[in-house]
């Protein structure tokens, strides 16, 4: 599907070498520390799950829960998860997940990364609205900090 | 986004009546006749429900039922020419979900921004 609602992509350009970039992605462990999951000695291994408690503030009591599904080095990784599994107790395994594909791409002053996340269509209303909920909750704020962050010399 | 940012319950609370808002556009929206319906008002502007059920096998009272669960979201209103009562699209409450999709995109520039900052150091 490629309905407008399906789907949500993000492009960003990092200036760092396209092999950094990989292993910021691709290793598990530093891959928890910019998304805020502790990874500590996990993989992300191909056909494999792989789960880790969040450690963003406010947020502790979750976990991250996802299924890779592609790594090719450099290039791309795939995975897979629930978009709202915000209930610590509930049972997601029947419900739809959508795809997360991050894919590289060498160009002048560094890498451009994009991400791309599709299937929303697929999730029935409410749990769509599970995954809207941020929208009432602190996003904002969070959005304010990391702007005064990156202005920081 | 680090965690899908979702508010857990009972931390943050949800603006309730929003959501109750939101859960009635997706459901006005989950059937065929009526996103047909929202198609042809966004096209076709104004329009009488003869207009609306016109070339299709549809009747006068299934399109009037759809087209009363479609204001009730707050996707479609009716208006009143003269003795004719017209039914035309608005818009307000689209963009309301489409700003859902908006919020979790922002989520991914939030990661990304922070991705950014760990392999530029």
């Amino acid at each position: 599907m490629s309905s407008s609602t399906d789907r949500i992509e993000r492009k960003i350009l990092l200036k760092a070498p396209r092999s950094r970039v990989w292993r910021a992605l691709s290793n598990a462990e530093e891959f928890g520390g910019w998304f805020g999951v502790d990874l500590k000695g996990k993989a992300f291994t191909a056909g494999k799950r792989v789960q880790g408690q969040i450690t963003y503030p406010g947020y502790e009591h979750l976990v991250f829960d996802v299924w890779i599904e592609r790594v090719e080095p450099e290039r791309l990784l795939s995975l897979r998860w629930h978009p709202a599994a915000v209930e610590p107790s509930a049972d997601y395994s029947r419900e739809p997940t959508t795809l997360v594909v991050f894919e590289l791409q060498e160009v002048d002053g560094g890498t451009l990364l994009s991400v791309v996340e599709s299937g929303f269509d697929d999730v029935p209303p409410a749990r769509r609205l599970e995954a809207f909920r941020m929208n009432s909750g602190g996003w904002d704020e969070q959005m304010r900090n990391i702007e005064k962050h990156v202005a920081t010399p | 986004m680090s965690p899908r940012l979702s508010a857990p319950a009972g931390k943050v609370p949800l603006k309730k009546p929003a959501l109750r808002n939101s859960a009635l556009i997706f459901a006005a929206l989950g059937d065929e006749t009526r996103l047909r319906l929202i198609a042809v008002l966004c096209a076709g502007g104004t329009m009488s429900i003869a207009q609306l059920t016109s070339g299709t096998d549809i009747t006068r009272q299934a399109v009037t039922k759809h087209l009363h669960v479609l204001a009730d979201a707050g996707l479609v209103r009716d208006v009143k020419v003269g003795r004719e009562r017209l039914w035309e699209f608005e818009p307000t409450q689209m963009e309301e979900a489409r700003r859902s999709l908006d919020a979790i995109g922002r989520q991914w520039e939030h990661a990304l921004m922070k991705l950014k900052l760990a392999v530029e150091r």
